[in-house]
């Protein structure tokens, strides 16, 4: 195994997280309106990733800084040539995640609702979006000898793509089902436990068909018993949801989504890019990769600094392990000086002292 | 306009958009992380509140520079794709460690920082917040080495065959000197511009809280903030806050000119083009006068006007005072023959005008602070409205400042992105239409419009409900023990 395959198994990897981590922060923003009955409700869900989003995200902002260091052609060709599917990610990315932040800081109903809005919309595109850009790396775009992408909409939006968009959204949307009934109480997690068995009537039929046909269109021989154990961990997450299994349900979700991400690059192998229009126009490992001295410098940092990073974010998982309920949510936040009332059996079971005065509206 | 116009226009905006956080980011992190830890040390709940109320405001701020950022790292890609396929073996590099070292740091570290406070030990908690410090001050190495490489381009071989550029020693790309002198000038910007927001924000509040009422008190004396009232903690708080803001703010402006006079002479060094320009100087001469005022002809390449300081030039770009700085008119013709026909000029309208303006407007704050840590000394409060209105305002100029600062650095750079190796023009994404990037720029600039105006909207609003909205007031001022009083859940 060269360099070069080393560092397409590390870009694999870091999307790897990236999709188990990120997929249920999405799943959680596409499921606000539908489990969120009050606000209080989705003031539940949102303080369930609140944490640890913004360290999710940086996977992918890893994952492509991986790609321009190791692959620059891979990345040059593949963003220009996804520009507007890419674009619409980065307007949902920043609306979703200045909405996190400001959506508590406002006092009316209606801008609240705007920026539960922004995190449905934000939480939604990417989701569907990141399976159309992978099951067209997949399948190959239109590139010339240069490298240069001509793939318009139409090209993009085929039907193995836009089952592939399905796919992502519904099985984002499982995984954060189930992120939710482990990290929940009450309704929002009896709610949420519905949710997921409804969410995987759609996402393990739309997951095994996208599955099934990456391997007969795409595959290798190895990569058929990993799509296999993805289709099997997705029915298994929803069984053991119901079940109320729900730490090994989310186990199995996170396995099922690893599975698929690795059949899907599995599947790319040796080419990074293929070029629908000449085979010899494709872009593989070894001609889009940095030369051998830059593999090495980036070898050396991510050996070190990869564990590092896994170990102190598993840490702020730990610490935040304990589920959220709707008494821990204090009243919605008011200005202009005015105390809010507190909210009718405030007892938390994990603040600080209980002898705490009142707390502050919207601190943190 | 083409493509490559608008290309540019959307990095020269994203980018600007960007730079408006970042600073406030880069300094505030620390700042805020050092009203932690004297709270931590001397138990004095002013501190606390203090950490808080600047907290938030650090965190509002903190989101807009996180949204942003993501869109700087896809527009090299997706816009810049030839520029991406020539670099990319150097420049992605220190991206990658960029986003491996600091942002997974920052980023974790923020969260836990925010969640935090009731569940993790007090010492544990203000670890956090310096770690997420820590990180945001090393994104800010990796990436300004990235840049400085694109002025100074080393440790790199061109591929033969393909013409592209290769890495040959990582240590040159981050050790570069372009590297260093850059992240002590831009870092020592951004810390006036932090500390002049602290400053600026209790500057307001102390004047809006001000004893109302001729005779309020003796010149130069505030009765007020020492009195054990709700109103008064307040403004011992902020005059607290405004003096530590200005020392700040004076600290960094020495090194920033220190900075910025090495940041000169690598010009004069590397890109004698660009100082040139930024001087209107035409042509070469032996003791160079510093240019104060000047109206130029850009057809003609001469000054009509110019107000000078004599030797001041040739001081600044070599350290003689009768050094040799080369002119336009000479450079253009080594580049000609060097790289062939073209236009090796960059604006000099805009290059001399944001130079001086650069210097001028971040300097007012440093002045505003010198002159600011005198009136306050030995616990005095100025009563006059200019003071206050000065220290307001000379957070607009930081800001303005470091925006004017990198549009010397980028626009003086062209036409080249990476300096005698890659023309901007030949870095564009061939394959994206004029229509397409028309769409992404107008997209942009109008969610940069809208989330300016909501993000501005909150400051200004937690400004004005002061730290009593983020957390309690308390008149026991050195209790120990009392737990910090919030809420578990923040969003
Ligand atoms: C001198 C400092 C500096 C400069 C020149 C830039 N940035 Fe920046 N960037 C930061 C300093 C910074 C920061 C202070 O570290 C930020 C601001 C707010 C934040 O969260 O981190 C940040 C955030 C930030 C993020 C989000 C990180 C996260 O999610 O935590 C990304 C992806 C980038 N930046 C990428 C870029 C790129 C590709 C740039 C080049 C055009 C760039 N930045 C210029
Ligand atoms: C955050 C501070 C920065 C600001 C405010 C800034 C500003 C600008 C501006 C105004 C332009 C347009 C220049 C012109 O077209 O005449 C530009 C171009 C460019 N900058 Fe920066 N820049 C910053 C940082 C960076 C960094 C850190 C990098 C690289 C890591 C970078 C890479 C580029 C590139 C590739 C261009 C190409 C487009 C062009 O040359 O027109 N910039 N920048
Ligand atoms: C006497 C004072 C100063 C001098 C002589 C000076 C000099 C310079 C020079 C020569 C550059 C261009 C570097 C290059 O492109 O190679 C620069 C850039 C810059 N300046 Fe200044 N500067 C001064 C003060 C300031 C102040 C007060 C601020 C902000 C508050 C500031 C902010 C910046 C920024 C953000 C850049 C862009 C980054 C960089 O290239 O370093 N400067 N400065």
């Amino acid at each position: 195994m060269e360099l070069p395959d080393i560092w397409f198994i590390a870009i694999a990897v870091l999307w790897t997280g990236y999709f188990v981590l990120e997929g249920f922060d999405f799943g959680v923003g596409v499921l606000l309106p539908l489990i969120g009955r009050d606000d209080t409700d989705r003031r539940v869900m949102i303080n369930a990733i609140g944490p640890v989003w913004d360290g999710n995200e940086v996977w992918l902002i890893t994952a492509a800084g991986a790609m321009f260091a190791a692959f620059p052609a891979w990345y040059a060709s593949a963003f220009s040539g996804f520009y507007l599917p890419l674009l619409i990610v980065l307007l949902a990315l920043i609306a979703r995640g200045v909405a996190f932040e400001y959506r508590g800081k406002g006092d009316t109903d209606r801008w609240r609702a705007w920026w539960d809005r922004a995190i449905v919309f934000g939480s939604t595109a990417p989701a569907v979006l990141w399976g159309v850009f992978f099951a067209n790396l997949v399948r190959g775009v239109p590139m010339d000898a240069d490298g240069i992408v001509a793939a318009g909409i139409t090209d993009l939006l085929n039907p193995y793509a836009l089952l592939g968009g399905l796919t992502t959204l519904a099985v984002f949307t499982l995984h954060g089902a189930v992120f939710l009934t482990l990290k929940t109480s009450g309704p929002v997690r009896a709610r949420a436990r519905a949710a997921a068995l409804r969410t995987a009537a759609v996402a393990v039929p739309a997951g095994a068909g996208f599955l099934a046909w990456t391997q007969y269109a795409y595959g290798a021989a190895w990569t058929l018993p990993v799509a296999a154990a993805a289709a099997m961990a997705l029915v298994a997450g929803a069984f053991l949801a119901a079940a109320g299994r729900e730490g090994w349900s989310f186990t199995a979700t996170a396995v099922a989504i690893g599975a698929a991400t690795v059949t899907l690059f599995g599947s790319l192998y040796p080419a990074v890019l293929p070029s629908t229009t000449d085979a010899a126009y494709d872009l593989t490992v070894a001609n889009a990769s940095s030369a051998p001295y830059t593999l090495t410098v980036l070898s050396w940092v991510a050996v070190v600094f990869l564990p590092l990073v896994l170990a102190y974010q598993a840490w702020s998982y730990w610490v935040f392990r304990k589920r959220v309920s709707r008494e821990q949510i204090d009243p919605a936040p008011a200005y202009g000086g005015r105390e809010p009332a507190r909210a009718g059996g405030g007892e938390r079971p994990d603040a600080g002292t209980p002898s705490a005065p009142a707390p502050s509206p919207s601190g943190d | 306009m083409d493509a490559l116009d608008l290309a540019r226009w959307q990095f020269g905006i994203t980018t600007v958009y960007h730079f408006l956080f970042v600073p406030l980011t880069i300094g505030l992190s620390v700042i805020v992380a050092s009203l932690q830890t004297a709270w931590h040390r001397t138990g004095r709940y002013r501190y606390l509140r203090a950490t808080k109320f600047f907290g938030k405001l650090f965190l509002i701020n903190f989101a807009m520079g996180v949204v942003t950022g993501i869109v700087q790292e896809f527009q090299f890609g997706m816009n810049w794709s030839e520029y991406s396929r020539f670099v990319g073996d150097v420049f992605g590099a220190p991206l990658a460690m960029e986003a491996l070292l600091a942002f997974f740091l920052e980023s974790t570290f923020i969260g836990l920082w925010i969640f935090g406070w009731d569940r993790l030990p007090r010492r544990v908690h203000l670890a956090c917040i310096w770690a997420a410090a820590v990180g945001t001050n090393m994104s800010a190495y990796f990436i300004l080495a990235a840049n400085a490489w694109m002025r100074h381009p080393v440790g790199f071989t061109r591929d033969e065959e393909t013409g592209r550029a290769q890495l040959t020693d990582i240590w040159a790309v981050l050790g570069n000197t372009q590297a260093w002198s850059t992240y002590l000038h831009v870092v020592s910007a951004a810390f006036i511009t932090a500390g002049m927001f602290v400053a600026a924000v209790s500057a307001y509040k102390l004047w809006t809280s001000r004893p109302s009422g001729p005779g309020g008190g003796t010149d130069g004396e505030d009765p007020a903030p020492g009195a054990n009232t709700p109103a008064g903690r307040e403004r011992e708080l902020f005059r607290t806050t405004l003096r530590a803001g200005m020392v700040v703010t004076l600290i960094a402006g020495v090194l920033a000119v220190y900075s910025g006079d090495h940041q000169a002479k690598l010009a004069a060094a590397y890109e004698p083009m660009k100082l040139a320009a930024a001087e209107a100087h035409w042509e070469t001469e032996e003791g160079a006068p510093f240019s104060t005022f000047a109206v130029g002809d850009t057809d003609e390449r001469l000054n009509v006007v110019d107000v000078n300081v004599p030797h001041v030039l040739s001081f600044l770009a070599t350290g003689k005072i009768d050094g040799t700085v080369e002119g336009m008119n000479d450079l253009q013709e080594q580049y000609e023959q060097t790289y062939g026909e073209g236009n090796y000029i960059p604006n000099v309208f805009v290059l001399y005008w944001s130079f001086r303006l650069m210097i001028g407007l971040g300097l007012f704050g440093v002045g505003v602070s010198a002159l600011g840590l005198w009136l306050t000394r030995r616990r005095r409060l100025p009563r006059t409205r200019w003071f206050y209105y000065a220290a307001v305002l000379a957070l607009p100029a930081a800001l303005a400042a470091n925006i004017l600062g990198w549009v010397l650095t980028e626009m003086g750079r062209q036409p080249w992105t990476v300096h005698g190796e890659l023309l901007t023009a030949a870095s564009v994404s061939p394959g994206v239409s004029l229509g397409t990037v028309a769409f992404s720029l107008a997209a942009f600039t109008g969610i940069y419009a809208v989330l300016a105006v909501v993000e501005a909207g909150l400051l200004w609003r937690y400004v004005k409900a002061g730290p009593s909205h983020v957390i309690p007031d308390r008149d026991d001022e050195d209790e120990q023990t009392a737990d910090s009083p919030v809420p578990a859940f923040v969003y």
